[in-house]
């Protein structure tokens, strides 16, 4: 049968072993699936930048002078860029924490399974979820706080790579943190405090206008004030630029300092991402 | 040399493993041949898991000479791992996928795995196929490990404690699965702090104490050889109270019959169990490691 040797080519690999990419997506089926069966998880996983958004920008919703938009209209970008980063950044550091702690990654290294294709199912899962996560946020955005759609195709192809830039550098990010913890316990600690403090001094919570420079310019060396950058680039009118400390948008650095981050963030995961914890050795 | 390009499906020589300033196995040497059940019997503490975790690939050696299956099990590929099985001593597995979902999953790791529907049959989980992980008792958990275990089709499953925490029903169950994939031609490693475990399931067993081995043989030849030891007790004129462990009781009584006139006070004669062997040699018994 023809389909059936077509798909028998295409799971195998070398040495008859199925290959990583195939598993990958194998992988990454299975972690949609896990999550989705773990209701509250869902549910607050997409309230929570959600529910900021919606506290932010009913807060503040005055003009910002001289910009020609709405304190509420600079939220809308700020939160999707935070959304990103805590579908993936947050979310795979406290779960692969998890994970180790309750020795699945054990279990699967004794598998003929190659590390490749967790990865690759972890990367999957976040491209799934942040999707989402940005699809409602959009609509949360357009609808409720005066936010335009991408007006035209280079805007629509803007978002298309800041969201896979720094949804891969923040998911990489979150794979390399998920090793700092000693236990699943401390996990979410150690994950959701430095992702606070980045909120804080990369414009999502605070205008940029308003953090002091040596703030901004710590921020500066981590993927989220860019991807913040990148997506007011995308939604806001021209006349916001005023508002950047650069005085534009910079594309071209955005896209340099993600893709920068994607090629660290996977060696700084290959360099130390443990499969035991620290207990044992 | 066989086909396979080994002798022994495990050879070990001289293992060796500190943690800090423990020392957990000191020179250690196993020779599993093809087809066998090997039972690694020893307390808590004595080694067995990390000689096994050793063997896995899943932690380094400081010294000695490691062959699993012909590899060493440090530089272990995938087809290396494709051909051995592994049930960890505490095992997780994702708790929101069913049983069904879950051996199949791992079914798609394997060049060459068994049927999935026919392994979940075998550890006897048919009728929780298509429950969630989360809501199986602990036995039953134990048995989708083993089927994980057992899905590629390993040419050698090493199985560490695997019963620990069963009720007696459970454990004799799981017994039962270990024969039918022992009798299919599995090699297995079993390691055990139940002595009965090992005597049932293993025909050779090796008794570990301490990073060392103790004593090794068949069973049956291990009881003969350490078991025909009688104790003999009696209570000396001044009111000590002796023992003496000796292969000639009769002749030991002959002796105090001598010295004692009429009864001997305190007299018994007791014949050791396989357990007071085992407690004796892994020196878990210590007032009578005399």
């Amino acid at each position: 049968m023809t389909t059936t040797a077509v798909r028998d080519r295409g799971a195998v690999g070398v040495g008859g072993l199925p290959s990583a990419w195939g598993l990958g997506l194998r992988r990454g089926a299975l972690e949609i699936r896990q999550f989705f069966r773990q209701r509250d998880q869902v549910v607050f996983t997409f309230a929570f930048p959600v529910v900021f958004l919606f506290l932010f920008a009913s807060i503040f919703r005055d003009d910002v002078a001289g910009a020609g938009i709405t304190a509420s209209q600079l939220y809308v970008p700020a939160m999707m860029a935070a959304g990103i980063m805590s579908t993936s950044f947050q979310a795979l550091g406290i779960s692969i924490a998890v994970e180790r702690e309750e020795k699945v990654l054990r279990r699967l290294r004794g598998t003929p399974m190659p590390p490749t294709a967790y990865f690759l199912g972890k990367i999957w899962l976040v491209l799934f979820t942040g999707l989402l996560e940005t699809v409602i946020l959009l609509l949360v955005g357009t609808t409720v706080y005066d936010v335009n759609l991408p007006s035209d195709a280079g805007r629509w192809f803007d978002l298309a790579w800041i969201f896979v830039l720094g949804i891969t550098a923040c998911a990489l990010l979150g794979i390399a943190i998920s090793s700092v913890p000693t236990s699943a316990n401390s996990a979410s600690s150690v994950v959701v405090l430095p992702f606070l403090v980045l909120q804080f001094i990369s414009g999502v919570y605070i205008a940029i206008g308003t953090v002091p420079d040596w703030m901004l310019t710590i921020g500066a060396l981590f993927p989220l004030k860019w991807m913040c950058q990148g997506l007011r680039g995308v939604f806001l009118p021209e006349s916001a630029q005023v508002l950047e400390q650069a005085g534009s948008w910079e594309t071209g650095r955005v896209a340099l300092v993600l893709a920068a981050w994607c090629a660290g963030g996977l060696v700084l995961c290959l360099l130390t991402f443990r499969w035991k914890d620290r207990r044992e050795g | 040399m066989t086909a396979h390009g080994y002798d022994l499906a495990v050879r070990v020589r001289g293992l060796r493993k500190r943690y800090g300033d423990v020392t957990a196995v000191d020179g250690i040497d196993l020779g599993i041949r093809p087809g066998e059940v090997f039972g690694l019997l020893g307390p808590n503490g004595a080694g067995k898991s990390t000689t096994v975790e050793i063997l896995q690939g899943n932690r380094d050696r400081d010294s000695g000479e490691v062959s699993v299956l012909g590899s060493d099990p440090a530089t272990g590929t995938r087809a290396w791992r494709s051909r051995v099985g592994i049930v960890w001593q505490d095992e997780s597995a994702p708790a929101e996928l069913t049983v069904r979902e879950t051996v199949r999953h791992f079914a798609g790791y394997y060049p060459r795995p068994r049927n999935p529907e026919e392994v979940i049959g075998l550890v006897g989980l048919e009728a929780k196929a298509d429950s969630r992980i989360k809501a199986l008792s602990g036995g039953q958990r134990r048995r989708l490990d083993v089927a994980l275990g057992v899905i590629g089709g390993p040419d050698l499953l090493l199985l560490d404690e695997p019963t620990t925490g069963f009720d007696p029903a459970a454990r004799r169950q799981f017994w039962s699965l270990i024969r039918a994939l022992a009798d299919g031609g599995t090699t297995i490693l079993l390691t055990t702090h139940y002595l009965e475990e090992a005597e049932a399931l293993a025909h050779r067993l090796a008794v570990v104490a301490k990073g060392r081995i103790v004593a090794e043989g068949e069973p049956g030849a291990l009881r003969e050889r350490y078991g025909t030891e009688a104790l003999v007790e009696w209570t000396e004129p001044d009111g000590t109270p002796r023992r003496e462990r000796t292969g000639t009781p009769t002749r030991t009584i002959a002796g105090l019959m001598r010295r004692f006139d009429g009864e001997i006070p305190g007299l018994a004669v007791s014949r050791p169990t396989l357990e007071d062997v085992y407690l004796r040699l892994t020196g878990q018994r210590q007032e009578d490691a005399r």
